[in-house]
């Protein structure tokens, strides 16, 4: 079976810290950012390395912030 | 044991490794909603639904006031903005007019279950051959989170503070249940986005209801039951939890009428 990896990249300017995506992630990716974005939202942010791409995360996300990536590995 | 895979963030956020990013039929405005709101997860499923059926130039929404009144900021597409309820009257002229144009409506609960009642009730007993959506969040959001008709039976709002008294302040209003029985009505659903399940069901049914406008079989009718945070004053993730636990009993997802 080829395995996949999967990587989200958060548009941090346009995040604002709901976590709705948090509760989507079933591999627990995604956590919020100490640090704060131009509009004073704690963005999230990839925080494992166990994102498998299955894009419900950005799905969710009202503000359409997620990007996401997938790769196969052989 | 973590199993260290041989591939970097880099390798992986490759473009040929896209798997989903924002339409373009979004404009890059932020959007005016508030964290967690639904509302911007459902404009972004009608723009990927109009952009993967190739009909940017061909499509004309109809915006209505709510805190959707600024869509036509970040809808990509030709909109119009109508006076408030009045979106299903403004759809039906530009349709008529322009009868080859796929013509929608956007409207919360306040705009069409309330002030545009005559207007929604018409134009679906007329099948007029628009589409419309409808986001059902039981508060009016925008000025301030004031009962609706669809505020469910004791809930807790600006305008009734102790709860909805159905005694006194009435019952709320299933209008997608009374819209469904009309002979202009092709295809009724009720569907929700506050989990990627329930995302991709909804973009199925916008799919069908653009479809079957092509077709000219009538009026379709999307309601999605959305959260409204502020209005009911929780996070945005309690307000989905209490949605499910309170919206969806009153209002079962579902479809409510087919084509047979
Ligand atoms: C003629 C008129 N009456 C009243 C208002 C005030 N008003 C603005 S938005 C709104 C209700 C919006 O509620 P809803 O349609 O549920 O949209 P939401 O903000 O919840 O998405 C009201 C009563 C208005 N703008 N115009
Ligand atoms: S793509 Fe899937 S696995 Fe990756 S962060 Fe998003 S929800 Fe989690
Ligand atoms: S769902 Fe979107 S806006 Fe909300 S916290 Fe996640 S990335 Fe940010
Ligand atoms: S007031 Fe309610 S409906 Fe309006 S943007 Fe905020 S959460 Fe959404
Ligand atoms: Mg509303």
């Amino acid at each position: 079976m080829a395995k996949v990896k999967g990587e989200i990249i958060v548009d941090i300017e346009r995040c604002k810290g709901c976590q709705v995506c948090i509760s989507a992630c079933k591999e627990n990716v995604i956590g919020m950012s100490k640090n704060l974005n131009r509009k004073g939202y704690h963005f999230a942010q990839s925080t494992n390395e166990d994102c498998t791409g299955c894009i419900n995360c950005a799905l969710v996300c009202p503000d359409g912030a997620i990007t996401v990536y997938r790769a196969r590995l052989n | 044991m973590l199993e260290t895979l041989p591939i970097t963030k880099e390798e992986i956020c490759k473009p040929e490794n896209l798997v989903y990013s924002r339409t373009h039929l979004m404009t890059d405005a932020a959007l005016s909603y508030c964290p967690g709101c639904g509302h911007g997860t459902i404009h972004r499923m009608i723009m990927e639904v109009i952009d993967e059926m190739n009909l940017q130039a061909d499509t004309i929404g109809v915006a209505p006031v709510g805190c959707s009144v600024l869509a036509y900021e970040f809808l990509n597409i030709d909109m119009q903005q109508a006076a408030h309820g009045r979106a299903p009257a403004v759809a039906t002229g530009i349709k008529r007019l322009m009868p080859n144009k796929f013509v929608f409506t956007y409207q919360g609960d306040g705009d069409l279950a309330a002030i545009g009642t005559a207007e929604t009730i018409h134009a679906c007993n007329r099948g007029e051959n628009i589409t419309i959506f409808y986001v059902n969040n039981g508060i009016y959001g925008m000025t301030g989170g004031q009962m609706a008709p669809t505020t469910l039976p004791q809930m807790k709002t600006a305008t009734s503070p102790f709860g909805r008294n159905v005694e006194t302040m009435g019952y709320p209003l299933k209008i997608t249940e009374l819209i469904a029985m009309l002979p202009g009505t092709y295809f009724v659903t009720r569907q929700s986005v506050h989990t990627a399940a329930n995302v991709r069901k909804t973009k199925k049914a916008i799919q069908k209801a653009i479809e079957y406008q092509k077709l000219n079989k009538g009026l379709s009718f999307v309601e999605i039951v959305s959260n409204c945070n502020s209005g009911w004053k929780m996070t945005p993730v309690e307000a989905n939890k209490w949605m499910e636990e309170n919206m969806f009993p009153f209002y079962p997802l579902g479809d409510i009428k087919v084509p047979k």
